[in-house]
């Protein structure tokens, strides 16, 4: 996975808290491969219980949400219908805690913002795109006009800067993880399964 | 490390390889469940040329997409099971497959299985593996990616997360369940409340519910916000361990028991967040909109919209006006299963309301897996259950997520013992209210929400 500092292009707000993973991508489509793409299958049934969504006016590559998106499964699916469809990075003021974990795995930016500047951003954005700028270096971003900081934990910050693949990362650790497992086990006779 | 420490503690210490200067830490992964859902991840290991690190602690089960009732098979659920029926024999991973007697639900049959044990780590791509922390076992969610590079080392990046204790004082009435505490919980603090928190379970209340009520509060922690939630482990925890097929025997349970007797917060531990509740102010409790955290007493009204919380949207999608009293919320099914709510004691409550009455709306009970099936059919209850007219499934997700097929239409509204109400969770259009089983069984012998208590009274 190739890493990236910095992003611009288009925005839109989906005004609506708890936008869950079932939301992001519904059940039905998450036998499919991933090598035909996830694109098509991010919101759907959203998309088409609303005439105009903004997903079908534009082509953000930045969405701007309310509280706890990703919230609910641990469906990766959901961040794959995100990042196939084009979208780079998300601003709300919470996510889930485990899509914030895939976000990253997979290059998406999951940015935390305030409450009281996502209400802002999201009365300004209104169903309408925007230009939207940001740099993950400084940790800021410039969306409808509003300057704002958003926070990453530093981990993840460099993570998506350089696109690092934790397998790769953990190979350099072999030697810790057999002598741990080794201890590990010998201390407690009971962790293996017993057949 | 200092002298007090807490549950979370004491797991992260016993798993922790190393930490890195950034604070993340490498943790030795001592059970890694997986199930059809987890081919993303087999697609990963194999672009890689890699293999599964640790077949001997892997295991593998069917459940999101088995079929639950007769008849013919979509290709694509055939297709999803068989993929993991491949992954599993080319990687040596033991598999309970379709038609084994111990398949289930992957959270139900862990436990059962013998395979969670207090004082391990257990990871699996799905976020309702918080429900494995009732052993006092470090256990969360994790998706594909995680589940590749486990699945490939056997080990788990993660960041400690900041400590949460929720405490039950006093003692739960008659007819209200661990489901109703947790909806509690979750309706107090919001669906977000815990994120970036463990949750430790603690206080009277907590004490006194099976193990099996347990795992219902914690398999709730991802609901709100919490990827992990927990119970130390005491002598329920060790009554229900021991003599299960995988778990620990003779010398090794004795020693076992005697490594988990450590597994607790100190007295005088601290905690990031402290909240409190009287378990005896909680009542069944029923949700109305799209989040678990809209959730209220059944005795509520639904609400309005307020300031900042506009809730038409909710409303229109849920069929509901507002102001309208729970109790008068018609359905038109009932579901009772999933990894919530679908074990033996959920369906001995249910049944002990459906006993000698019929149900007025169609509806479903899928068992956990087929170990709460067979013994759910030894103790009659599957009869009570076809006798009040509801169809007596097979095990697996069903109706929760309705990945195999068993949906809910659109616009339809079904009272159900899952752990989602979201939109579109049980079928494109459907509308859930989350409640405990017993609560559920109210609801079908009336046809609309109602308090279970009074139709309990002189059977518990």
């Amino acid at each position: 996975m190739s890493g990236w500092k910095t992003l611009s292009g288009t925005a839109v707000a989906l005004p609506q808290s708890n936008i869950d993973t079932d939301q992001i991508i519904p059940a039905r489509f998450m036998s499919q491969p991933r090598s035909e793409g996830y694109g098509g299958f991010l919101l759907h049934d959203v998309r088409r219980a609303q005439q105009g969504h903004p997903l079908d006016r534009y082509a953000p590559k930045v969405l701007v949400a309310g509280r706890n998106f990703g919230s609910g499964s641990s469906r990766e699916a959901a961040v794959y219908a995100l990042v196939d469809y084009g979208i780079s990075a998300v601003f709300a003021p919470s996510f889930g805690d485990i899509f914030a974990g895939n976000a990253v795995n997979n290059g998406l930016l999951a940015a935390q913002v305030d409450e009281d500047m996502a209400t802002s951003l999201i009365a300004a954005m209104g169903e309408w795109a925007c230009e939207a700028e940001v740099d993950l270096t400084s940790g800021r971003a410039v969306i409808a006009g509003h300057d704002l900081a958003f926070d990453l934990d530093p981990v993840r910050r460099q993570k998506l800067i350089n696109g690092w693949d934790d397998i790769d990362l953990t190979a350099q650790y072999s030697d810790q993880i057999k002598t741990f497992r080794a201890a590990h086990l010998a201390a407690r006779p009971w962790a293996m399964p017993e057949i | 490390m200092s002298a007090a420490g807490t549950l979370l503690d004491k797991l992260w210490g016993a798993h922790e390889i190393m930490c890195r200067e950034d604070g993340t830490s490498l943790l030795w992964v001592d059970r890694h469940l997986v199930h059809e859902g987890s081919h993303h991840a087999f697609a990963k290991l194999a672009d890689r040329k890699m293999t599964v690190a640790e077949p001997a602690l892997t295991f593998g089960v069917v459940d999101h997409y088995a079929p639950t009732r007769a008849g013919d098979v979509a290709s694509d659920i055939r297709r999803m099971i068989k993929t993991l029926g491949g992954n599993a024999r080319a990687a040596g991973i033991k598999l309970f497959d379709l038609h084994d007697p111990a398949q289930g639900i992957v959270h139900v049959i862990g436990p059962e299985q013998g395979l969670t044990l207090p004082g391990s780590l257990v990871n699996c791509g799905d976020s309702h593996t918080s429900t494995h922390g009732a052993f006092g076992a470090l256990a969360f969610g994790v998706g594909a990616t995680e589940v590749a590079h486990i699945l490939a080392t056997q080990t788990i990046w993660q960041k400690r997360p900041k400590t949460m204790r929720i405490t039950f004082d006093g003692a739960l009435g008659a007819g209200v369940t661990a489901k109703d505490m947790a909806l509690h919980w979750i309706a107090a603090l919001g669906a977000d409340g815990a994120q970036g928190y463990a949750v430790e379970y603690a206080g009277e209340a907590v004490r006194a519910l099976s193990m099996e009520g347990r795992m219902t509060l914690c398999n709730l922690s991802i609901e709100g916000g919490a990827r992990m939630g927990m119970i130390a482990p005491d002598a329920v925890t060790y009554d229900y361990a021991k003599g299960r097929p995988f778990a620990p025997e003779d010398d090794a349970w004795d020693a076992a028991v005697a490594d988990w007797k450590l597994l607790h917060s100190d007295a005088d531990a601290e905690f990031d967040h402290e909240v409190r509740f009287d378990a005896a102010a909680i009542a069944p409790t029923v949700t109305w909109g799209t989040s678990p955290e809209d959730a209220l007493p059944i005795s509520g009204h639904v609400p309005q919209s307020e300031g900042a919380k506009n809730i038409s949207a909710t409303l229109e999608y849920m069929g509901l006006e507002a102001g309208m009293p729970l109790s008068q919320i018609a359905v038109d099914q009932v579901f009772i299963g999933s990894c919530t709510n679908g074990r033996i004691e959920d369906l001995r409550m249910a049944a002990k309301v459906l006993e000698g009455r019929r149900s007025v709306v169609p509806g479903l009970v899928s068992p956990g897996s087929m170990q709460v099936k067979k013994q759910a059919e030894e103790e009659g209850l599957a009869q009570i259950f076809v006798q009040a007219g509801l169809e007596w499934a097979g095990a697996g997700c069903s109706m929760c997520v309705g990945m195999n097929g068993d949906l809910v239409d659109a616009g339809k509204r079904c009272a159900s013992s899952t752990n989602r109400n979201f939109k579109g969770r049980q079928g494109r259009g459907a509308r859930t209210h989350l409640m405990s089983p017993a609560m559920v069984a109210a609801a079908a012998v009336t046809g609309h929400l109602t308090d279970v208590r009074p139709l309990l009274e002189g059977r518990i």
